[in-house]
């Protein structure tokens, strides 16, 4: 207080300055801000193999999704065979719930070429397209995964994000279709019939995934979900408003819609093979229908994110549950489809009743009316999926 | 600031003032450090940050990157797009705070002045709840109101529900679990205040001829205010902005701000429009609370 002009307080002063320091500084700064694409490419973020030398693999997958002894719960059959036979020490994190959370949980790392930890993870079919599309995932060797080039199922071969099946290849497969309970209402065949029949108003759920939604209605409106129009795929979308509308669809899921499906609390609903098999093992009035118009099949996808160092190791694993005869083991317990050609054989061995069974070992039929959805472009997909998420309300 | 009088005789001599008085004008800035910079990287840099993003570029996206545009059109197009989100929000949140003051001021009151020794096993039983995630709770709720649970294959029997009436998926059960959740940061701080109330005044009112409603209106109410305004704001906040409850217990026509949120930073990809709603969310609930503490006139709180 040197100075004698004095009607201003210290403390107004203080914060006076301070305040228009601080508005200043956060000025600045806002304008300094933007981010950096995510984009990378294969010369611009090298990933080192450091597999010759350590027998190590970070192995990440979802929950329920690997076959466990039934005696012992942390014991994994064919994974502890793999460690045996390889000598290469697998640290498995069942640390995938959602693919959408999964990426943003390591999407800073990926964005900036750095390392997850992760050898492998494993995403749903539209998530590794779109993964693939930012240059975050390792290409693999052909000559080290011969058993993919030779098992994978035909019809998953060459799909559109990955032409050459060596950057994403399926852990299990599975299909969306319809399910009902039958305990609480009579049988259910099409997508209209979810979507129109009184008895079900309120009953009904569908999948927050829109490409399992979106899909199965643009089959039922006669259209081809591999290869479709915007305008097709406003038609679709407009049904399923209607539907919301008028209360026949109370909400829309994701996993969490068996419990209620088993409860009777939803009464029909979109769902997934996998979900839907294992709820009719224990309540067999609960089924699972592929519609005449088309199921919808999607994958899970076994990647190896850039930076990861051990992708050698990656690539045995990978061809070790290529072996019909683990496939086969890895299937009779997670009952989904399984994705190695042979494996049915092999299952035979174990339960002949699964190998019979079409939502494991589908038939051709099945297969033929069961298709993947078009792969979207960045523009694309931010529009469907605005347009999509308005329509589910969020 | 060297010179002061000197010191009275018989007093202690005093040491150097400069030095302590040096000190002591920095020790309390010492202390709230940690605190500050806690804050400025936990809260300041991330709200730059929030507030940055709400002004990029709309039509930039991840794998290009978002530039800095100042585009504050995003505000208006979030609010076209999501105001009857938004509007819900402040809606079911202020539903569920009157139904949670109907709940939990006699709760409250009853705990604070008329439990006796009881009154600790009545507290803990209303923290004990929290010993349990928020996500199990809620889940819990869904069975309780299950459309084949016992709950509402009573209500139809007594004709309050329809035969294919239901609970469950409806704006009752969103605001229900709100109640529920939030319960008690509401009853907590008002329990505090309820506490202090000195039951001689209450009965210096009756005394004065004030009936039981005027004794509570001109003495509890008052004396309960601070608690009550506390409560009511830490209800109020959260409730507003969750989306767990919208998500568990309701349907597309019950969701709420949070979860549009969530959708736009998760599942859409859509951050200047997340960022803009959050900020908006932030915004709108402090033009509340203002509102709120201007009339309530409880400066203490702040």
């Amino acid at each position: 207080m040197r100075t004698p002009l004095r009607p201003l307080s210290r403390r107004g002063l203080l914060t006076g300055t301070l305040g228009s320091a601080a508005l200043l500084a956060a000025g600045g700064s806002l304008a300094g801000c933007g981010t950096k694409g995510a984009q990378q490419t294969e010369a611009g973020c090298v990933s080192e193999d450091l597999s010759g030398t350590e027998k190590k693999l970070a192995f990440s997958n979802w929950p329920q999704y690997m076959d466990v002894d039934e005696k012992d719960e942390s014991k994994r059959p064919s994974l502890d065979e793999f460690i045996t036979k390889t000598g290469i020490q697998v640290t498995y994190t069942e640390d995938i719930n959602d693919n959408n959370e999964f990426f943003g949980k390591v999407q800073n790392q990926l964005a900036a070429c750095q390392s997850t930890d992760r050898d492998i993870i494993v995403l749903t079919d539209w998530m590794a397209a779109r993964m693939i599309r930012l240059g975050w995932i390792q290409k693999l060797d052909a000559a080290k995964i011969p058993n993919v080039q030779a098992n994978l199922l035909p019809s998953l071969l060459n799909r559109s994000f990955d032409t050459e099946n060596r950057i994403s290849i399926p852990w299990q497969s599975g299909l969306a279709g319809l399910a009902f309970n039958g305990s609480v209402t009579k049988e259910l065949r099409t997508v209209d019939e979810l979507l129109t029949r009184p008895d079900l108003k309120g009953k009904v759920t569908a999948l927050s995934e829109m490409r399992d939604t979106m899909g199965l209605l643009l089959g039922s409106n006669g259209h081809d979900p591999s290869n479709f129009t915007a305008a097709q795929f406003d038609d679709a979308l407009n049904k399923l408003k209607k539907a919301v509308d008028s209360g026949q669809i109370r909400k829309f899921t994701g996993n969490d819609y068996a419990p209620d499906l088993a409860k009777g609390d939803i009464a029909a609903c979109i769902g997934w093979s996998g979900d839907v098999i294992q709820l009719s093992s224990e309540n067999e009035k609960v089924q699972f229908v592929a519609p005449d118009s088309g199921a919808m099949l999607y994958s899970d996808n076994m990647m190896v994110p850039n930076k990861a160092t051990h992708k050698g190791n990656a690539e045995a694993l990978i061809n070790y549950y290529y072996e019909p005869a683990v496939a086969a083991k890895l299937a009779a317990y997670v009952n989904y489809i399984c994705p190695v050609k042979g494996a049915q054989a092999e299952m035979e061995k174990i339960d002949p009743d699964l190998a019979a069974n079409p939502l494991i070992f589908p038939d051709d039929a099945l297969l033929a009316k069961s298709k993947v959805f078009m792969a979207l472009d960045e523009k694309q997909e931010k529009e469907y999926e605005g347009k999509f998420q308005q329509v589910i309300g969020a | 600031m060297t010179l002061l009088a000197p010191s009275k005789p018989g007093q202690l001599p005093s040491p150097p003032r400069a030095a302590r008085s040096g000190r002591h004008r920095l020790l309390p800035y010492l202390l709230l450090l940690p605190g500050a910079v806690w804050l400025l990287v936990f809260f300041g840099v991330p709200l730059l940050q929030l507030a940055a993003a709400s002004l990029y570029d709309p039509s930039g996206s991840l794998s290009t990157g978002y530039a800095m545009t100042w585009a504050f059109g995003n505000y208006p197009d979030v609010v076209q797009a999501y105001w009857p989100q938004l509007l819900r929000s402040f809606g079911y949140a202020g539903l569920a705070l009157v139904l949670a003051l109907l709940l939990g001021y006699p709760l409250a009151y009853a705990i604070a002045q008329k439990a006796g020794r009881w009154k600790n096993l009545l507290l803990v039983c209303v923290v004990a709840p929290m010993f349990t995630s928020f996500l199990v709770r809620t889940l819990a709720w869904k069975t309780i109101l299950s459309d084949n649970g016992a709950l509402v294959g009573l209500l139809r029997d007594v004709h309050l529900l329809a035969p294919d009436g239901r609970l469950l998926a409806t704006p009752f059960a969103v605001v229900l679990g709100l109640t529920y959740n939030f319960l008690p940061f509401l009853v907590l701080p008002l329990y505090a205040s309820l506490e202090r109330l000195d039951p001689r005044l209450l009965e210096a009112a009756s005394d004065l001829y004030a009936s039981g409603v005027q004794a509570f209106r001109r003495v509890t109410l008052p004396l309960s205010m601070p608690g009550l305004v506390a409560g009511t704001l830490l209800f109020f906040i959260p409730a507003s902005g969750d989306y767990i409850n919208a998500e568990l217990l309701g349907t597309p026509n019950e969701y709420m701000i949070g979860n549009v949120i969530d959708s736009a930073f998760l599942v859409r990809l859509d951050y200047p429009q997340g960022a803009a709603l959050s900020f908006l969310l932030m915004a709108a609930i402090l033009a509340v609370v203002f509102g709120y503490l201007r009339r309530a006139g409880t400066e203490e709180v702040l």
